[in-house]
């Protein structure tokens, strides 16, 4: 009885369970694994229709009184890479129109031309020629020749599916892609990208903790950033930012703070000097990293304040007794607190960061040496159309980012139960 | 020591006014007053005399009193220092040295012996100085994409500092780029597909993810730890690398360009946090209600319609919030499988705009307003359930 039961338990959960695996396979799994599959192929954009063969018509007649037509067929193959085979061609024609000296690989019957081309390689081109008379000698209509389409029809492999396979796209990754500097930008824009949004987030989680007025209200517009459609607020940074006439610029230079405008956005290095020091800094990575900081700060914001509002006050009032100052409170109760989820956080806006490419999308294209690997993927598989390449960019991203779960796992997983 | 944190509470205090007094005249700047000056140290000079005065006078007269009269003689004294300015433009000044002078309400004489009052003061203001900054780093942006969409590029290209509205035009003046938006860039067709794009993948993530979710909640079945542990993991994956092999598979099948393209990728992406978020809370439901179903011999259909949606109606409203501002906001998938004019979303088509240089920017701002206030008008109205459906689908973007 209990044993039908379960499994009619299991019945019914494979059935719940089923539609959402399926669709979560086929769309987040099956890419993953297919980047593996075409990163070792040699494969441009342009290739991955399937191959076709095409057809352009153009009508002409050749004798005075309409009744002697010729049609020439354009024929090519789609694809610049593949043979097709057994190309069929098939076109119609009004009663009374009948082909004369027509092409051995071709057949009329019954009002129809049916033609076997046999193989197409790559690139084939061909004007194939019909002449047709009426035979009664009356005029054809051309309009009617002209609307009827011809059909055509071949066997051709998918591209994508060929086995043909080549080292060469992780060669070019790793040794003509300036892959070091690709990864160092990556690494400063994701590491200073978090740990800014996270010291952002304590910072205004511990305001907002306190008791001031309208502090909802102060939650609500905290989060703003967060919750706005990134392709509005990168083109009002843009806008913001602009070194022609944009506000920050023009504010900067109305009150004489700098002399000549700063193209934040477009500028790749700035000479500061700090201490008689003098360095370089990466200015256009910079401020993409703070937008990155002003958009996700909100979020590190939110879960640590709702941490702080878990802490007992009557810890904080015990340190009051104990005649605590404010810093010392912080640093021995609230701190010890948030340790937690604070370690949460990093990784998981570590990982996000490392994965960020709207933003510098939209604000810089990756030029100015914002270029990270996320940016790199899009460039290779559709700037450049080198769609083996970007797969090979994509199967480096996940490579790492499965070498920082294993590291998140092992470290923090089982702290991230306690919390 | 009372040196000490007198001179302490001085500095900071004034140092706080003058940041509000500085976002102030910035503000000011950009309504078209043409200051050049933010006169720093001489606010920072009055600022410190204002804050010595209010604690030498003590409690000798009423808190009142006391705070309108030393507000209006700071605002004079401000008015003979700075440059030319307008009567609203001091009155404003008037109101800030007001809302300062009260916010000194807590120290005198006195409470400056107190134990640690320097950390106190330094924390106070701190904290007030973190408000007034978070809320204008936050809202100057909002603030610009707004009044630019009301402006004109030539009025910007000869005063990038002049936002100030001109009400004395017509309001078909004033919202032309509105008007211009929808009329020639087909803005009312994009709202049109980004909203069926949403409201069609929160209905048919809610669909698969209810079922998927009650079962990892409340069944037992092989492989439920492996499924719900990989769920995490999952939505860790980001959608960069997905785009390569989606593209050229959605080529093939000739779903680009096409709204159920779209609708199936927002699905499968965020069906992972809907179905975590929901199962939480599906679990939080007593199991003694759905026996008593069992019990009238509903099957897992009838318990998942008749029970568990009408008592989980709060999660179900976050996690369709939720979903609705990811797929809303989404750019990645829409710039990659949109091409034509025909499909576009509102973000790709706020950014196929920009791509013509030409386009003059208070389109870009009118089209950047219109893509953002639905979200934000939504996130206000639900900020509770949305807040709720943040944290619990943290790590999903």
């Amino acid at each position: 009885m209990s044993d039908s039961l379960s499994k009619l338990e299991k019945r019914t959960a494979y059935t719940l369970v089923l539609p959402a695996v399926l669709l979560v396979f086929a769309i987040v799994l099956f890419p993953i694994f297919a980047n593996v599959w075409i990163s070792f192929k040699d494969i441009e954009l342009k290739d991955i229709r399937i191959p076709e063969p095409r057809a352009k018509k153009i009508v002409k007649s050749i004798s005075e009184d309409q009744s002697e037509l010729k049609i020439i067929y354009k024929l090519r193959n789609s694809s610049l890479i593949q043979e097709i085979r057994y190309v069929q061609f098939q076109d119609k024609f009004p009663t009374n129109v009948s082909p004369v000296n027509l092409d051995p690989r071709c057949d009329f019957q019954s009002k129809k031309i049916v033609c076997n081309f046999g193989n197409w390689h790559a690139k084939y081109k061909e004007n194939f020629e019909i002449t047709v008379v009426n035979n009664k000698g009356e005029i054809i209509d051309k309009k009617i020749i002209k609307s009827q389409k011809p059909i055509l029809s071949g066997k051709a492999d998918n591209p994508l599916l060929t086995t043909n396979f080549t080292l060469e796209n992780f060669k070019k990754v790793f040794y003509e892609n300036n892959f070091v500097e690709l990864l160092l930008t990556t690494f400063y824009f994701t590491f200073f990208g978090t740990v800014g949004a996270i010291i952002f987030g304590i910072l205004a989680a511990q305001l907002v903790n306190q008791n001031i007025q309208g502090r909802t209200y102060m939650r609500g517009i905290l989060l703003f950033p967060y919750v706005g459609p990134v392709v509005a607020l990168a083109y009002t940074w843009t806008l913001l930012l602009d070194p022609n006439s944009g506000t920050l610029n023009a504010l900067l230079v109305n009150f004489n703070i700098i002399e000549q405008p700063i193209n934040l956005l477009g500028q790749k290095y700035i000479t500061m000097s700090i201490l008689g020091f003098e360095f370089k800094l990466r200015l256009a990575l910079t401020t993409v990293i703070f937008f990155e900081i002003w958009r996700y700060f909100p979020l590190a914001f939110l879960f640590i304040l709702a941490r702080l509002q878990a802490i007992p006050q009557s810890l904080y009032e015990a340190a009051e007794v104990d005649g605590a100052s404010p810093i010392q409170k912080f640093i021995h109760i609230t701190l010890p607190q948030i340790t937690a989820i604070i370690s949460i956080l990093f990784m998981i806006r570590f990982i996000w960061n490392f994965n960020k490419f709207e933003d510098i999308f939209l604000l810089t294209g990756g030029a100015s040496g914002t270029r990270t690997l996320p940016i790199n993927v899009y460039q290779q598989g559709f700037a450049v159309s080198d769609i083996g390449m970007g797969s090979a960019v994509s199967i480096v991203i996940v490579m790492l980012l499965l070498s920082f779960m294993v590291i998140y796992f092992r470290l923090i997983g089982k702290r991230a139960n306690e919390v | 020591m009372k040196f000490k944190s007198l001179a302490i509470f001085l500095i900071i205090s004034s140092f706080f006014l003058t940041c509000i007094l500085s976002i102030w005249k910035i503000m000011a700047t950009l309504q078209g007053l043409s200051f050049t000056n933010l006169n720093i140290t001489p606010i920072f000079l009055i600022g410190i005399l204002l804050s010595l005065a209010f604690v030498l006078i003590g409690n000798k007269i009423n808190h009142l009193i006391k705070i309108l009269l030393l507000s209006f003689i700071f605002s004079i004294s401000y008015f003979y220092l700075n440059e030319a300015s307008p009567y609203w433009y001091i009155f404003g000044v008037f109101l800030i040295s007001l809302f300062f002078t009260n916010k000194l309400k807590r120290y005198s004489t006195q409470s400056l012996k107190e134990d640690f009052i320097s950390e106190k003061i330094i924390f106070d203001f701190i904290t007030l100085f973190g408000i007034v900054f978070f809320a204008f780093v936050i809202l100057f942006p909002f603030y610009i994409m707004l009044v630019t969409s009301f402006k004109t590029q030539i009025a910007l290209l000869v005063n990038p500092l002049d936002f100030s509205l001109d009400f004395t035009k017509s309001l078909t003046e004033l919202f032309k780029s509105y008007f211009v938006i929808f009329e020639t860039y087909n803005f009312g067709r994009y709202i049109l597909i980004s909203s069926a794009v949403s409201i069609g993948t929160v209905i048919v993530t809610l669909l698969f993810a209810i079922p998927a979710a009650y079962a990892v909640a409340r069944l037992n079945f092989f492989g439920k730890n492996f499924l719900s542990t990989s769920i995490l993991i999952i939505y860790m994956f980001p959608a960069i690398v997905l785009v390569i092999p989606l593209y050229t598979v959605f080529s093939q099948l000739g779903l680009r360009n096409s709204i159920f393209g779209l609708l199936i990728v927002y699905t499968a992406t965020t069906l992972p946090v809907a179905i975590y978020m929901l199962q939480g809370y599906f679990k939080s439901i007593p199991k003694e209600i759905e026996d008593a179903g069992i019990m009238d011999g509903q099957n897992w259909f009838g318990i998942i319609l008749k029970i568990i949606i009408p008592l989980s109606l709060p999660a179900i409203a976050s996690v369709a919030l939720y979903v609705f501002m990811i797929a809303w906001n989404e750019f990645l998938f829409s710039l990659m499988f949109l091409d034509s004019p025909k499909s576009f979303t509102l973000s790709r088509a706020i950014q196929y705009l920009s791509g013509d240089a030409e386009t003059p920017r208070q389109y870009l701002m009118a089209g950047s307003v219109i893509v953002t206030v639905p979200v934000l008008l939504i996130f206000i109205y639900f900020e509770k359930y949305l807040v709720s459906g943040l944290t619990a689908g943290s790590v999903k973007e």
